[in-house]
């Protein structure tokens, strides 16, 4: 009995957690589209519900009703599974970020390498996905984002390596109370946009969306996909976006502390100014999709691997030796 | 105590039959697959015995990574060749032996560990090393990795510094007549050396050269 208490317990606070994270992608993918048309001077989705809120509703409701159509070649196992796959992995990382002091689903003291190891797990579904369908384009796309995202990958493992060196712990709640005097964006602000281009990249979102091409590959590794499995893969890559942007807000924007600390900023909740702060990343992302054209794929794996990777390990020596020299190292 | 030996059980059983289906599946992707799952569930068996660090990293560094690689070179085979080559033709039997070998020292070196360890933990050096409860795994991994062992850590990152150069060098070519972009010499391009212009004589044309 007791047991079950614990189990009903977490479930009700997992439930807590999943809810609003799926409600929020749902949003996001109509402000992202929003913000896309008035970059554009257009209106973007505004016919279903008030401001076309509802758009995203409208658009799983007819997903929900199309055909799932499984190609007769395909590995149809793993043809499934890669959908699945993808979803899950953006959704179980949620798990560890902290949205107040005490307001984490799991406090695990290797929080930081916990999300890095998920996110990197995410590239998985799409290789999944496009060997599956047994196709060309997928295939090709599958191959891209591989390549694509163990590259910019070792870039951001080196970017959280210059914050831990900052903070002296992996655990998230920790990463955000150094920050409570400064935000690291300030100290490292070169490393704060790597983080960010670096997250465009391993998001495959533009102008590094060359693994779903549409001008080179059809569709890329989603061409053979349909019906709600096509939605799982959309819901899968834009939660990825919001944890994505929720590391960014933790690692640099002081995760959920008041941007202002003076007494009535200090009465809002923490996971208020999470979600604001995450909220702003998500509109620059929003606007990179809309102003920067795509990279080729040369020029993209030369940033990633000549421009990146060097500079990111450069600064580690320079912030190790600047907290050395000043004796501001974190001991406990 | 109930619930932690299920779990136990539960990754292990897993690890032992997808290590079994990698060898045993005639897909070379499918192997793979399998390898990913047995990685996997073997992290979940660190962090069980409270080794979340090893875990974590196992995550990262071998799924993350390497068996990205992995899948990325096996889909790259032609698999159907190497199905003739290797997996059933008359070739087959000539590496059972080399197998066997192999397979028996690893198994002879893994019982005198364990042995060792079981019956003679003197020798093994790690309950001096291995401090107090209250500083958490991690901590206590980077403490005696970067002072005890420091010379042995750098010496292992020299040796796979020299295995990525080596590797690079066996396969690095140099081939004439590739045509490189060079971002400086782009852009530092002024419209006196780009543009030319011409008396051109009719039905005689022009000679270009690039």
């Amino acid at each position: 009995m007791e047991y079950l208490s614990i189990v009903f317990q977490e479930v009700y606070k997992i439930l807590f957690l999943l809810v609003p994270v799926l409600v929020s992608v749902a949003m996001i993918v109509w402000l992202d589209r929003r913000v896309w048309a008035f970059v554009q001077k257009r209106q973007g989705p505004n016919v279903v519900g008030p401001f076309g809120l509802l758009q995203s509703l409208a658009d799983a409701l007819k997903y929900i009703f199309k055909e799932i159509i499984i190609p007769s070649s395909s590995n149809k196992v793993i043809f499934i599974l890669a959908p699945i796959v993808t979803m899950t992995l953006a959704l179980i990382a949620w798990a560890v970020i902290p949205f107040s002091a005490t307001q984490v689903l799991a406090d695990i003291n290797v929080g930081i390498l916990y999300l890095f190891a998920v996110s990197s797990l995410g590239v998985y579904g799409i290789i999944m996905g496009g060997w599956a369908s047994n196709s060309k384009y997928p295939f090709l796309g599958a191959i891209r984002s591989a390549a694509q995202m163990v590259s910019y990958e070792v870039s951001i493992g080196v970017i959280i390596i210059n914050v831990l060196l900052c903070v002296g712990s992996l655990n998230l709640n920790d990463i955000v109370i150094a920050q409570q005097n400064m935000w690291f964006v300030i100290p490292l602000f070169p490393m704060f946009v790597i983080f960010f281009i670096s997250a465009l990249a391993e998001t495959n979102r533009p102008p590094f969306d060359l693994p779903e091409a549409e001008a080179e590959l059809v569709a890329g590794y989603q061409t053979e996909y349909s019906g709600m499995m096509y939605a799982m893969f959309w819901l899968g890559e834009y939660a990825n976006i919001l944890l994505m942007c929720a590391m960014g807000a933790i690692l640099f924007l002081g995760g959920w502390i008041s941007p202002i600390d003076v007494y009535p900023f200090t009465l809002v909740p923490g996971a208020i100014w999470l979600i604001l702060k995450i909220l702003l990343l998500f509109i620059l992302f929003a606007l990179v999709k809309a102003i920067v054209p795509r990279y080729r794929y040369d020029q993209l794996m030369r940033l990633g691997w000549k421009v990146f990777l060097p500079l990111s390990l450069i600064w580690v020596v320079l912030t190790a030796s600047y907290l050395f020299y000043f004796n501001l190292l974190p001991v406990n | 105590m109930i619930a932690h030996s299920i779990f136990f059980y539960t990754f292990s059983i897993i690890a032992v039959v997808s290590a079994i289906m990698v060898t045993a599946s005639k897909n070379t992707v499918h192997s793979v697959f399998f390898l990913i799952l047995d990685f996997i569930s073997i992290s979940c068996l660190f962090i069980m015995i409270g080794a979340e660090f090893l875990g974590m990293i196992m995550l990262i560094v071998y799924v993350g990574a390497v068996a990205v690689l992995f899948l990325f070179v096996v889909m790259m085979l032609n698999v159907a060749q190497q199905k003739n080559q290797w997996f059933t033709g008359q070739q087959s039997s000539r590496h059972i032996p080399v197998g066997l070998i192999i397979s028996t020292l690893i198994f002879f070196e893994i019982i005198i560990v364990i042995g060792g360890w079981k019956y003679k933990p003197e020798i093994f050096d790690i309950n001096n090393s291995i401090s107090q409860a209250s500083i958490s795994n991690t901590h206590s991994l980077g403490q005696i990795l970067y002072t005890d062992y420091i010379h042995v850590f750098q010496i292992s990152g020299m040796i796979l510094l020299v295995a990525m150069v080596g590797a690079i060098v066996l396969t690095f070519r140099q081939r004439s007549g590739v045509k490189r972009q060079s971002y400086i010499k782009q852009i530092s391009r002024e419209r006196a050396e780009g543009v030319e212009v011409l008396e051109v004589q009719s039905n005689k044309g022009v000679k270009l050269d690039d």
